[in-house]
C-alpha cells in the first residue's frame, strides 16, 4: 500500500486549496539540492554513457557546494526564524546549523561515491559501485557489463534525492512533511546499499534487510502520527505541543502515539533495541554508501529527534524522559560490549556507531540549549571522523576487494605507517581521548547531561566509553603490533580518497584543539532553539 | 624576563621537536638521535634556568600563564608551577636525556631479551619527546581541565613505547600495553565525569557555594564550597584515577605485566614520573579541592597504603624477574608516598613530596642499570646472573648503590624522605606508621637479596667476559648517583622549594601538626586536633 493513499483523505479535507504562500528563498538549498537530482536523472537520460560520470560529478560537486554556500547566507543574514512553506518546513538555527553540516559531509562522502582509482593495477577499477545492478550476481550478464567497462552513474542523482531528504528531515515542522522526508532520504538509501561492485550477494542482502526493516519502521512512524492526529487534531509540531499543555484530550493515544513516533525516529539513528539492521547494512553496503548512511543519515535523524522532542514534546519531558534514558543506556552499553566481539572492520565500526549514538542520545535527554548545542557539535565531530574511517577501509584492499577482516589488517603498521596512523588517529578520536574532535564532543554532551541533572546516565557513558575503548584500541594492536602477513592487503590510495581521508584528519584535528570558532557557531545557532 | 612563557615553551620545544624528528631522513640514524638528545638537553637547561628564578617565599604559583582556550567550557590554557610541581619538572627533564643516552643503541631501546625484527629509529624518539612535552604539560597545568588533557595524552607515547618497543613476544607485549591503557584510561574517565561535574557546581552562584561562571582554574576553584555528599563522589573520581597511575594495591596489578615488557628507558619514565602524578594528583586536587572528603577517606586510604608497602615488598621479594621485581619494590613505595600524604602533617608531606623526586631518580638508576644488564646477559631472570660484581665491578657498585637508595639506606636520598614520612605519620596515627616500619625491613631483604643473587657469589659461566659499563652508560647513570648522593645528605634546597605548597595544602585541609613534646618528634597524646 503506497502511503499516499492512506493520507489522500486527511488532505481532502480542505476543500478549496489556496496556492500556498512559499518563501523560495529561505528553502532554496533544499530545492537546489533537489532540483540536481531531477537533472541527475535527466542527464543519465540524454548524455551518452561515456559522458555520464565526466558530467554527474561536478553537477553534483556543484549542487552540494552551492547549497551550502547559500545555507551559510541563510545562516549569515541571521533573518529572525520563521516557518516556511505554510509551515511545513522551519527554517531556524539549528536546522541551518543541521542542514549545512549534512551538505559540507555529504561533499566530503561525495569523493569517495565519484572516486574511480588512480589507475594503476590492483587498484579500485570501475569504482565501488556494480557495473550493472540489474545483472544477477555471478551471470553472464554481469561478466559482459563488466568486461564492457560500463560504470555506474545512477548513484549520483540517487544520492542527490537522499540528501535532499535528509535537509527536509530536521525541517520538517509537521509530522507528514517529516514522514514524506523520511522516505526520500530512505528509498534511495535502500537502492544505494545494493550496489555493491564486489560481494555483491551481501550488498543485495543487506539492501533487503534495510528495505524490510526501514518500511517496518516507517509503519511504525506513520501510525504514531496518526494517533497523534487522532489526539491533537494537527499533524503541526506545535499544535501538538499547545494541547499537551492544555492537558486536553485522551492521554491514551497521546502516549501510544509518542511511542510508535519514537520507534521510527530510533529506528533511523539505531537506538537499541531498534538497531539490528546497522551492522549487515554497514558490512554489506558499498563503503562509500556507509560512510554517507555513517555520517548524513545519523545527523539527519538526530535533527529531526532533536526537533521532535524539543519541539513537539518538550512540554511532556517527564513522561518520555525515563523511557529515553532507558534507549540511552542500553544503547551505549549493548554498542560498546558487542563490538568487542567482532571481527571485521565494518561491522565493528557500525557498533561503535550504535555507541556513539547512545552519547548522542544524552544531549536529547538534557533537553536543554545546551543538550541542543552540544549534541550539534558532537554530530559535525562524528560526521567527519566516521567517514574519515570508512575512506581508510575503501584503501585497504586485496585480490577479493576490501579486507574486511581484521586479521587481515595485521602488520598494517609496518607496511603504510601513513595510513595505519591516520586510522589509529580516527580510532583514538572515536573512543574519545583528549586532543580530539571526539573527546570535545563527548565533554560537551556529557556537560550538558550533568547539567541537566543526568549524571548517572554521564557515569554509563564514561564506562562504555572504556569498555569501547578496549576494541578501537584492539585495532590499533592489530596493525602495529603484530606481524604482517605474506599476503597481506595493499593500500591503494586514490586522489578521491585520500583527499576525504585528508579533510576528515584535519577537521577531527582542528575540532579537538580549537573547538572554539564551531562551538560559538553550534551556540550561535541555538540561541533561540527551535520555531515552532 | 618574567614575563616569558617559560612553561609554554618548556611544552612546545620537545612537541616540535617531536614533530622534527619525524620528519628526519629515516637512515641517518645519528642524527635522529643527537638531535633529540640536544632537543633533550636543552629543555633540561632551560627548565634549570628557570628554576633558578623560582622565588620560594614568592607567591605559590609562579611563572604564570593565562588565555582562553575553549571559552564555551570555560577552559584556561593556564600554566604555573608551585614547588612540588617544579621539582617534578625538574626530575622529568633530568631523566629523559640520560634514558635517551641509555637507549643508544637496538638492543637497548628493545629490552633486549629478545631483538625482534628492526624498529624504527624516529619512531622511539618522537615518542619520547611527545612524552617529555606531555611530563611537563601535568605538572604545569593549573587548569583541571588541561591538566586531564596532559593526563590523557601521556597515555598514547606510552602505549607505543611498550606495544612495540617493548622486549618480549608481540602478544604479551600488546597485552601489557593495552592493560596499561584500559587501566589508565578508566581511571582516567572517572575523573572526567568528576571534572566535568566541578564545572555545574562553578556556576552556581557565590551564595550557594559556587563562584558564579564555570571554571577550571585551579586557584578559583580552591574557594569551591561543595556539599558533602557531593564532594565525595568527586573525591572518589580523582582518587580512584590517580590510585590506578600511583599505583596502589588493588589497583596495581598493570604495573609489573608493564614493567616486564617494556623498554628499560620508557620503563624509567614510567615509574619513574608517570606514576608520581597519581601522587601529586593527591596532594594537589583530592586534598585541595575536596578537603572534607580527604579527611572522610583518610582512614580507608591509610589502610590502603599500609597494604601496598607491605603487600609490594613481600611480592618483590618472590619475584624472578629483574624489573617485575623493580616494579613491585615500587608499589611498596608508593605505598610509603600515599602514607605521607594522607597523614596530613607537615613532616608526612613533605617527606611524601620529596619521595617522589628521590623515588624518580633512585628506581630511575635501577631500571637503567637493570638494563645494562638485560642487554649483557640477554635475559632479565635473576638466575641467569651470579658473580657479575667479579666480571663487571663498576656496573655492580652502581647497581649497589642504586639499591641501597632503594633501601632508603642513610646518606642517600630516600633515606631522608622515608624517615619524613614515618616521623609524619607517627605523630598522628602510630599503629599505621608501626605497620609501615615493617616495610624497611622487607626492603632490606628485596633489596640485598637481589644483590646477593645477581651480583656475589661465584661466577655463573654465562657472566664469563660480561663487559663493564662503557662510557656512555657511565654518563647516562653518574648524574642520577651524584644526585642521589648529594640531595642524601643535603636536602634542605628541595625542602626549602617544596615547604610552602606543602604548607599551603595543609592549611586548605585545616590540619595542623600535632604539638611537638619535650623528648622528640613523638607527638604528645591527643594532639589529634
Amino acid at each position: 500500500m503506497s502511503p499516499t493513499s492512506q493520507l489522500s483523505p486527511v488532505l481532502a479535507q480542505g476543500g478549496d486549496i489556496p496556492a500556498p504562500h512559499i518563501e523560495y528563498g529561505q528553502i532554496g538549498p533544499l530545492l537546489l539540492v533537489l532540483g540536481i537530482a531531477v537533472a541527475g536523472v535527466l542527464v543519465e537520460a540524454f548524455v551518452g554513457r561515456t559522458w555520464r560520470y565526466a558530467v554527474q560529478v561536478p553537477v553534483a560537486f556543484l549542487g552540494l557546494a552551492g547549497a551550502f554556500v547559500w545555507t551559510v547566507l541563510l545562516g549569515w543574514r541571521d533573518d529572525p526564524h520563521h516557518v516556511a512553506a505554510q509551515g511545513a518546513l522551519g527554517v531556524d538555527g539549528p536546522t541551518l546549523f543541521i542542514q549545512g553540516t549534512i551538505l559540507i559531509l555529504a561533499l566530503v562522502s561525495l569523493l569517495l561515491i565519484a572516486e574511480r582509482g588512480n589507475g594503476r593495477s590492483g587498484g579500485l577499477v570501475g569504482g565501488h559501485f556494480a557495473a550493472q545492478a540489474s545483472a544477477l550476481p555471478g551471470s553472464e550478464a554481469e561478466q559482459r557489463s563488466t568486461a564492457a567497462g560500463i560504470t555506474q552513474t545512477e548513484v549520483f542523482p540517487l544520492m542527490m534525492f537522499a540528501v535532499g531528504g535528509m535537509m527536509m528531515f530536521p525541517a520538517a515542522n509537521d509530522l507528514l512533511t517529516m514522514f514524506v522526508a523520511l522516505e526520500v532520504m530512505s528509498l534511495p538509501l535502500y537502492l544505494l546499499c545494493g550496489l555493491a561492485r564486489r560481494r555483491r550477494l551481501l550488498s543485495q542482502e543487506a539492501a533487503v534487510k534495510y528495505f524490510l526493516l526501514g518500511a517496518f519502521s516507517s509503519a511504525f512512524f506513520l501510525y504514531g502520527t496518526a494517533l497523534l492526529y487522532g489526539y491533537a487534531g494537527s499533524v503541526r509540531l506545535s499544535d501538538i505541543s499547545a494541547q499537551v499543555s492544555k492537558d486536553a484530550g485522551s492521554e491514551t493515544l497521546l502516549l501510544a502515539g509518542v511511542a510508535l513516533l519514537s520507534v521510527g525516529l530510533l529506528f533511523k539513528l539505531g537506538g537499541v533495541p531498534f538497531h539490528m539492521w546497522k551492522p549487515d547494512v554497514y558490512q554489506g553496503a558499498p563503503t562509500p554508501i556507509t560512510a554517507l548512511m555513517a555520517s548524513c543519515t545519523v545527523v539527519a535523524a538526530f535533527g529531526g529527534i532533536l526537533r521532535v522532542y524539543y519541539v513537539g514534546f518538550e512540554t511532556l519531558k517527564w513522561d518520555w524522559r525515563p523511557y529515553m534514558w532507558g534507549v540511552a543506556i542500553l544503547t551505549m552499553v549493548v554498542g560498546a560490549i558487542i563490538a568487542i566481539t567482532q571481527s571485521d572492520i565494518k561491522r565493528m565500526l557500525a557498533y561503535s556507531s550504535i555507541a556513539h549514538a547512545g552519547f548522542l542520545l544524552m544531549g536529547v535527554v538534557a533537553t536543554s540549549r545546551d543538550g541542543l548545542s552540544s549534541t550539534m557539535f558532537y554530530l559535525v565531530a562524528y560526521g567527519f571522523t566516521s567517514i574519515g574511517a570508512f575512506a581508510v577501509v575503501t584503501m585497504v584492499r586485496d585480490a577479493g576487494g576490501e579486507a574486511g577482516h581484521l586479521s587481515r589488517w595485521a602488520g598494517l603498521g609496518k607496511r603504510s605507517p601513513v595510513v595505519a596512523g591516520v586510522f589509529s588517529f580516527f580510532l583514538l578520536a572515536f573512543a574519545g581521548i583528549p586532543l580530539t574532535s571526539g573527546f570535545t564532543g563527548k565533554f560537551a554532551v556529557f556537560k550538558a547531561a550533568v547539567e541537566g541533572g543526568a549524571t548517572p546516565l554521564v557515569v554509563v557513558g564514561v564506562i562504555s566509553s572504556a569498555v569501547a575503548a578496549f576494541f578501537y584500541v584492539k585495532v590499533i594492536v592489530v596493525m602495529f603490533f603484530s606481524e604482517p602477513e605474506a599476503d597481506g592487503p595493499v593500500v591503494v590510495a586514490g586522489p578521491a580518497t585520500a583527499a576525504a581521508v585528508a579533510l576528515g584528519a584535519t577537521a577531527t584535528v582542528v575540532l579537538g584543539v580549537i573547538p572554539q570558532p564551531v562551538l560559538d557557531l553550534a551556540g550561535h545557532a541555538t540561541t533561540h532553539m527551535f520555531v515552532r | 624576563m618574567s614575563d616569558f612563557p617559560w612553561l609554554s615553551v618548556l611544552i612546545a620545544l620537545p612537541l616540535l621537536g617531536a614533530v622534527a624528528v619525524s620528519v628526519l631522513p629515516r637512515d641517518n640514524e645519528p642524527l635522529v638521535k643527537w638531535f633529540s638528545f640536544g632537543v633533550s638537553t636543552l629543555v633540561g637547561v632551560l627548565a634549570l634556568a628557570m628554576a633558578a628564578g623560582f622565588d620560594a617565599g614568592g607567591d605559590r604559583f609562579q611563572f604564570k600563564e593565562k588565555y582562553w582556550w575553549i571559552k564555551e567550557f570555560g577552559i584556561h590554557w593556564a600554566l604555573g608551577v608551585d614547588g612540588v610541581a617544579l621539582v617534578l619538572i625538574l626530575l622529568s627533564v633530568i631523566l629523559v636525556p640520560l634514558v635517551m643516552l641509555a637507549s643508544w643503541n637496538e638492543d637497548e631501546r628493545s629490552g633486549g631479551v629478545d631483538v625482534p625484527a628492526k624498529r624504527s629509529v624516529k619512531g622511539y624518539f618522537a615518542l619520547l619527546l611527545s612524552l617529555e612535552a606531555a611530563m611537563i604539560g601535568v605538572f604545569a597545568a593549573t587548569d583541571v581541565f588541561l591538566f586531564y588533557v596532559f593526563f590523557e595524552a601521556m597515555l598514547i607515547p606510552v602505549y607505543f613505547l611498550i606495544g612495540h618497543y617493548g622486549g618480549g613476544a608481540a602478544r604479551e607485549r600488546s597485552y601489557a600495553a593495552v592493560k596499561f591503557l584500559l587501566y589508565s584510561l578508566f581511571g582516567g574517565l572517572l575523573m572526567l565525569v568528576a571534572v566535568i561535574w566541578l564545572y555545574p557546581l562553578s556556576n552556581k552562584p557565590v551564595g550557594e557555594g559556587g563562584l558564579g561562571h564555570g571554571t577550571f582554574m585551579f586557584e578559583e576553584l580552591r574557594g569551591l564550597d561543595v556539599d558533602p555528599t557531593t564532594a565525595k563522589w568527586l573525591f572518589l573520581g580523582f582518587f580512584i584515577a590517580f590510585a590506578i597511575k600511583a599505583p596502589m594495591v588493588p589497583v596495581h596489578t598493570w604495573l609489573p605485566t608493564a614493567a616486564q615488557q617494556s623498554p628499560p628507558g620508557a620503563l624509567v619514565l614510567i615509574v619513574g614520573v608517570l606514576d608520581k602524578v597519581g601522587t601529586y594528583g593527591m596532594l594537589r586536587f583530592c586534598l585541595e579541592l575536596f578537603p572534607g572528603a580527604a579527611k572522610w577517606a583518610t582512614p580507608a586510604v591509610l589502610v590502603f597504603a599500609v597494604i601496598s608497602i607491605i603487600y609490594g615488598a613481600i611480592l618483590a621479594i618472590g619475584q624472578v624477574d629483574l624489573k617485575r621485581l623493580i616494579a613491585y619494590t615500587s608499589v611498596s613505595h608508593f605505598g610509603f608516598i600515599v602514607l605521607g600524604i594522607f597523614a596530613m602533617t607537615s613532616q608526612g608531606q613533605s617527606g611524601a613530596a620529596l619521595y617522589m623526586v628521590n623515588h624518580g631518580f633512585s628506581t630511575g638508576a635501577l631500571f637503567l642499570l637493570v638494563g645494562f644488564m638485560i642487554v649483557r646477559r640477554r635475559s632479565a631472570k635473576i638466575t641467569d646472573f651470579g658473580g657479575v660484581q667479579k666480571a663487571a665491578p663498576v656496573l655492580a657498585g652502581t647497581f649497589l648503590i642504586a639499591g641501597l637508595s632503594g633501601l632508603s639506606l642513610p646518606g642517600l636520598s630516600p633515606f631522608v624522605s622515608e624517615f619524613l614520612v614515618l616521623v609524619g605519620t607517627f605523630s598522628r596515627y602510630k599503629v599505621a606508621a608501626c605497620f609501615a616500619v615493617t616495610g624497611v625491613v622487607l626492603a632490606a631483604i628485596y633489596v640485598l637479596w637481589m644483590y646477593q643473587r645477581t651480583m656475589g657469589g661465584p661466577k655463573v659461566p654465562a657472566v664469563e667476559g660480561m663487559k663493564d659499563l662503557t662510557a656512555r652508560e657511565k654518563w647516562a647513570v653518574a648524574p642520577i648517583i651524584a644526585i642521589i648522593v648529594a640531595m642524601g645528605f643535603f636536602p634542605q634546597p628541595v625542602l626549602h622549594v617544596i615547604n610552602p605548597s606543602v604548607k599551603e595544602t595543609l592549611a586548605r585541609v585545616d590540619r595542623h601538626d600535632p604539638a611537638p613534646t619535650l623528648t622528640g618528634n613523638v607527638a604528645e597524646n591527643g594532639a589529634r586536633p
